[in-house]
């Protein structure tokens, strides 16, 4: 630990807090004092789930983006806008369509006004470095994935960076790809033919961050903050199926589904708090079919996160919001990296349709205050019916429009599964079922 | 994540490149082949042919009675309404055509051969240089009566709206996914029902976007086609174009201004009013499920979707609109009729290449016979040589818009906020044509002694300027953040920004816009190149003036010849410049 200390500072970001401005004043927290120390020759990945502001994060970092508040410095400097010492990769590769493999990887030297001769020389070593070779005058379009990353990180490496910002390069891949692009890289960096002093990687996904990182901080949502942070203590080639490796992994599981502090209101809400708990855009479907799992073997009802993310092929990104959502419900417990069936997740795995729907309608009233006022509403109005305008400017008043918008979109489904009120997309209301009913009503 | 990344910015850019001119560059053939020349001579044979009825019926006309044009402003509203009704039934005809001609093009492989070639030299024809003549002939069937009159504005109307919007619906019926086909054949969907619940909701969302450009495009011939003078004779229909040509004619300063206003609150109704909530409503039709940016429903559709009377009233259209189009008319897929027209009759083909290649040899006959008749070569080098003045202006003018507009229009596209205002008002501004202007114009060119050979061109690009704007703005809002962040990371700027980034991403926007704004400008400069304002003529020299005298002097064969020499114009740039360009644009600038 103390090597590391030894090891110069690159860039340092002090009490960083991201905020979006809302008409009507409250103020949405995206980051929320973060701190965070970047040194030579550390690999370091922000690990967290969608909407955790990790990217927010990478691209303050990159000057990209100006934090609401905090402090930037790259070299004791501070950073006051994209500056020479840092390169991106984004997810998205974003290379230009209209420029071949080795004008897209110029681009960067061109822009610093490196004489041509040399911006070529400079190219060609990158491109044989990263294994394009033979593709220098390829446009984008005719390359794979794969190969596109490849010039997405040849491009950022030409203009020899301090620090390489990642901005989970590996998600749009195959598993395969992402897997040889890993390891390609972990080898130039451990045979030190990268021309850069650090990486800074974002990812959600766990094994891909131990793999990879030297340190990890591991980012809580809503707002987002550094919840926890842990070495890696492996050294370079690492092997996933190692005990120590898997352990590792598991302590990570462990926290991430920890309950965070603040977040306790699922157990003992105020009202307003309560109404507004983000719901994830989980399908019925997927949480039938996660507790029909648990409730069969070899699972009986208890299964290991990570195990059970390998056996279904989910990433955390997906597997978390499940669970939490199946927590929340009621069906299911989150605990330590497991997830455990509740007899009532038990029952609703061993029923028909029909009941499901009884059991799910039950829960849904008792758990999701949000759904359960939908549903007051409309048995409150005589004609039945409620816009549902009204609950989207309530739930926008705790969280971001997106947010609010997908929650919604969310209680529709679970709503419309249980058969406790139908929603009419073009009229933007729900209304309850037999209308017919309803209009002679009033 | 990455690939579906470039991926929506290709579909946004096929929402906003759904012009009729790009569908005719997107069918990939740059050479004029046998059956461009097949269509070109069917459509000027169709054109001298009825041009031989024209002399005989000009007598008949002179006691026509037509209604004086008050310039008081309160007759306005009236003449806004007649104007108005003209252009819906303009449309109305421009939808029934798009429905039976595109839809027969995409259906039959014969008749596609020739019907989208003839839709191509129609689109490229500067009907407007036609006006006296199509009015003349409708006139010519009710005789003594203001119903030919009509019926010539509508007419002269439809031909600046069908085109694109036939191409439009061709185009999305040659590009239904074959898994929606496949699903309504096995369910033995009959031919009709086919169309109404498949091909036609399918091809909405681009008709709807075409029909928005055309009304836009329709204004232009409603001024020019209200008002027509041919030798001694004019003949007014009420309504805002006549208006206009009134208050040229008495130099009423407020009476140009009064129809400015009039015009700006029809074309503000409608938007409103109609093609708000039908955009609103077509998206529906999407086929991509990913839901877009949807803005805020507009407050039409909102009270149309609310409102129980509006509610029931649309629920009873819509079931029986649903009831006709479900009727079981038509034929049903058949196993055994699918396998076996795979092959198509050899027979058939040779009966089709006879009839095609009279109806060409005809048309020659006809061509010939009537053009030496009166003209001789020295015509037609006197209008190609004033074709090619014109075009030097066209090009001229495209480019100083260009290096005018873009970069302004970029910088209002990277702005969301701005864009959102800009973009409409640079859509209603194209709807302007460019008469209302010639006060300005010709004022300054008398009074200052100018050149009208200069001073008159910028009259060309007044309105078609616009589709740059519009075209050009959609393209920066729709370039890809992460790219901009690329550039921003590398610290790519100054010159290079343009050169390498921003420039070729906006590209295919630009040419789209391009081709509009270049047709339109060919078509504008037969009103551009002469100018008057009461008493006061200004005229430049030009294939429009050439056009634009011959119509004022009757002199039907010069007509025919300016606007056969124009049409050769536009479709050699179409075929030489535009239709590659767009090729390279669309190759070189995606992703897929």
């Amino acid at each position: 630990m103390d090597t590391a200390s030894v090891h110069q500072t690159l860039l340092q970001v002090d009490n960083c807090r991201q905020a979006y401005h809302k008409d009507n004043n409250t103020d949405l927290l995206v980051l929320d004092n973060v701190q965070l120390t970047l040194r030579e020759s550390e690999i370091v990945a922000l690990l967290g789930r969608s909407g955790s502001g990790k990217s927010t994060l990478m691209r303050i970092v990159a000057g990209l983006l100006r934090p609401t508040a905090g402090d930037v410095r790259y070299r004791g400097k501070p950073v006051t806008g994209p500056f020479d010492g840092v390169a991106m990769v984004f997810q998205s590769f974003a290379l230009l369509p209209w420029l071949t493999v080795s004008e897209n990887v110029e681009l960067g030297l061109e822009a610093q006004g490196v004489p041509k001769a040399e911006r070529e020389k400079r190219a060609e070593e990158a491109i044989d470095l990263i294994g394009l070779g033979g593709f220098e005058t390829a446009y984008p379009k005719e390359l794979s994935g794969g190969m596109r990353q490849r010039v997405g990180l040849a491009r950022a490496l030409v203009v020899h960076p301090d620090l390489l910002l990642m901005d989970e390069p590996f998600s749009a891949l195959d598993v395969l790809t992402a897997e040889t692009l890993r390891t390609d890289l972990i080898d130039l960096w451990t045979e030190g033919k990268l021309p850069i002093k650090a990486i800074l990687m974002v990812t959600h996904n766990i094994e891909e961050a131990v793999l990879m990182a030297d340190r990890i901080l591991v980012f809580q949502s809503n707002p987002g903050r550094v919840a926890h942070e842990l070495r890696v203590p492996f050294a370079h080639p690492r092997n996933r199926l190692d005990p120590a490796f898997r352990k590792l992994v598991d302590e990570i599981y462990a926290v991430m589904t920890r309950r965070q502090p603040g977040t306790e209101r699922v157990t003992a809400p105020t009202p307003a708090a309560a109404f507004a708990t983000p719901l994830a855009s989980v399908g019925t479907n997927l949480m039938s079919g996660l507790l029909e799992t648990l409730a069969a073997p070899p699972y009986e009802g208890k299964a290991d996160l990570p195990a059970l993310a390998e056996s279904l092929q989910l990433e955390v990104d997906e597997l978390l919001p499940l669970g939490e959502m199946l927590q929340l419900l009621r069906f299911a417990e989150l605990e330590e990296g497991d997830i455990k069936l509740t007899p009532l997740g038990g029952e609703f795995a061993h029923s028909d349709l029909d009941h499901r729907k009884k059991l799910f309608a039950t829960t849904l009233r008792a758990s999701v205050p949000l759904i359960a006022s939908i549903r007051r509403v409309l048995d409150e109005r005589p004609n039945h019916r409620a816009s549902a305008v009204r609950f989207r400017d309530e739930l926008e008043d705790s969280m971001s429009p997106e947010y609010a918008e997908a929650t919604l979109r969310t209680a529709v489904a679970w709503g419309r599964y249980a058969e406790l009120f139908v929603y009419d997309e073009e009229a933007d209301q729900f209304e309850l079922e037999e209308p017919e009913e309803a209009e002679a009503a009033d | 994540m990455g690939r579906g990344l470039s991926i929506p910015w290709v579909q946004r850019m096929s929402d906003t490149t759904h012009t009729g001119a790009t569908h005719g560059l997107t069918l990939g053939r740059r050479l004029p082949n046998i059956w461009d020349l097949a269509a070109i001579l069917t459509v000027f044979g169709l054109i001298v042919g009825a041009a031989h009825v024209v002399p005989g019926a000009f007598v008949k006309l002179n006691g026509t009675a037509t209604a004086e044009i008050q310039l008081d402003p309160s007759y306005l509203p009236y003449y806004a309404a007649r104007t108005t009704l003209r252009m819906f039934a303009a449309l109305a005809a421009s939808l029934f055509f798009t429905f039976t001609y595109a839809t027969l093009a995409a259906k039959s492989r014969r008749a596609e051969l020739v019907m989208i070639p003839i839709l191509d030299v129609l689109q490229s024809v500067p009907i407007l240089g036609f006006l006296t003549f199509t009015t003349v002939f409708f006139m010519s069937l009710f005789p003594g009566s203001i119903a030919g009159l009509e019926l010539a504005a509508i007419f002269a109307i439809f031909t600046s709206q069908a085109w694109n919007m036939a191409f439009s619906l061709y185009q999305s019926l040659k590009t239904m996914p074959t898994d929606l086909d496949e699903a309504a054949r096995s369910f033995r969907l009959t031919s009709w029902q086919k169309f109404w619940r498949l091909e036609v909701p399918f091809a909405m969302p681009g008709l709807i976007w075409n029909m928005m450009l055309s009304m836009s495009g329709g204004w232009f011939f409603v001024v020019a086609s209200e008002a027509i003078t041919v030798g001694d004779n004019t003949w007014k229909l009420p309504g805002i174009g006549s208006y206009v040509a009134t208050a040229l004619d008495k130099r009423d300063m407020g009476g140009i201004f009064w129809a400015i206003l009039a015009m700006a609150v029809v074309i503000l109704l409608y938007d409103q009013l109609l093609f708000r909530p039908l955009t609103a409503w077509s998206s529906k039709f999407r086929v991509e499920l990913t839901a877009g940016v949807e803005g805020e429903d507009p407050w039409v559709l909102k009270v149309m979707r609310r409102t129980r009377l509006m509610r029931a009233v649309g629920d009873g259209v819509g079931g029986a609109f649903s009831y006709v189009t479900g009727l079981r008319l038509g034929r049903a897929p058949r196993l055994g009729r699918a396998w076996a027209g795979r092959g198509g009759s050899r027979l058939g083909d040779v009966v089709f290449m006879v009839i095609v290649a009279a109806v060409a040899a005809y048309a020659i006959w006809q061509i010939v016979a009537y053009v030496t008749e009166t003209l001789g070569w020295s015509d037609l080098g006197q209008a190609a040589l004033l074709g090619v003045y014109t075009m030097i202006r066209v090009l001229l003018l495209m480019a100083l818009a260009t290096v005018f507009w873009v970069p302004i229009s970029v910088w209002v596209g990277l702005r969301p906020a701005w864009a959102r205002r800009v973009q409409p008002a640079a859509q209603f501004m194209a709807a302007f044509p460019a008469n209302l202007f010639f006060p300005i114009f010709v004022i300054a060119i008398v009074t200052y002694k100018l050149n009208p050979d200069i001073w008159l061109t910028p009259l060309i690009v007044l309105g078609t300027q616009w589709y740059i704007v519009f075209n050009v703005i959609a393209g920066a809002a729709a370039f890809p953040t992460d790219l901009r962040e690329v550039a921003a990371n590398f610290r790519v700027g100054g010159w290079m920004w343009w050169r390498k980034v921003m420039l070729p991403g906006i590209f295919p926007y630009f040419v789209t816009g391009a081709i509009t704004a270049s047709g339109g400008s060919w078509n504008a400069s037969i009103v551009a190149e002469v100018a008057s304002w009461g008493n006061d003529k200004v005229e430049a020299h030009g294939l429009g003036a050439y056009i634009a005298d011959a119509t004022a002097n009757g002199d039907m064969a010069k007509v025919v010849l300016g606007v056969a020499v124009m049409s050769a114009f536009v479709l050699v740039f179409n075929r030489a410049i535009w239709r590659p360009m767009y090729a390279y644009a669309v190759r070189r600038t995606t992703l897929g």
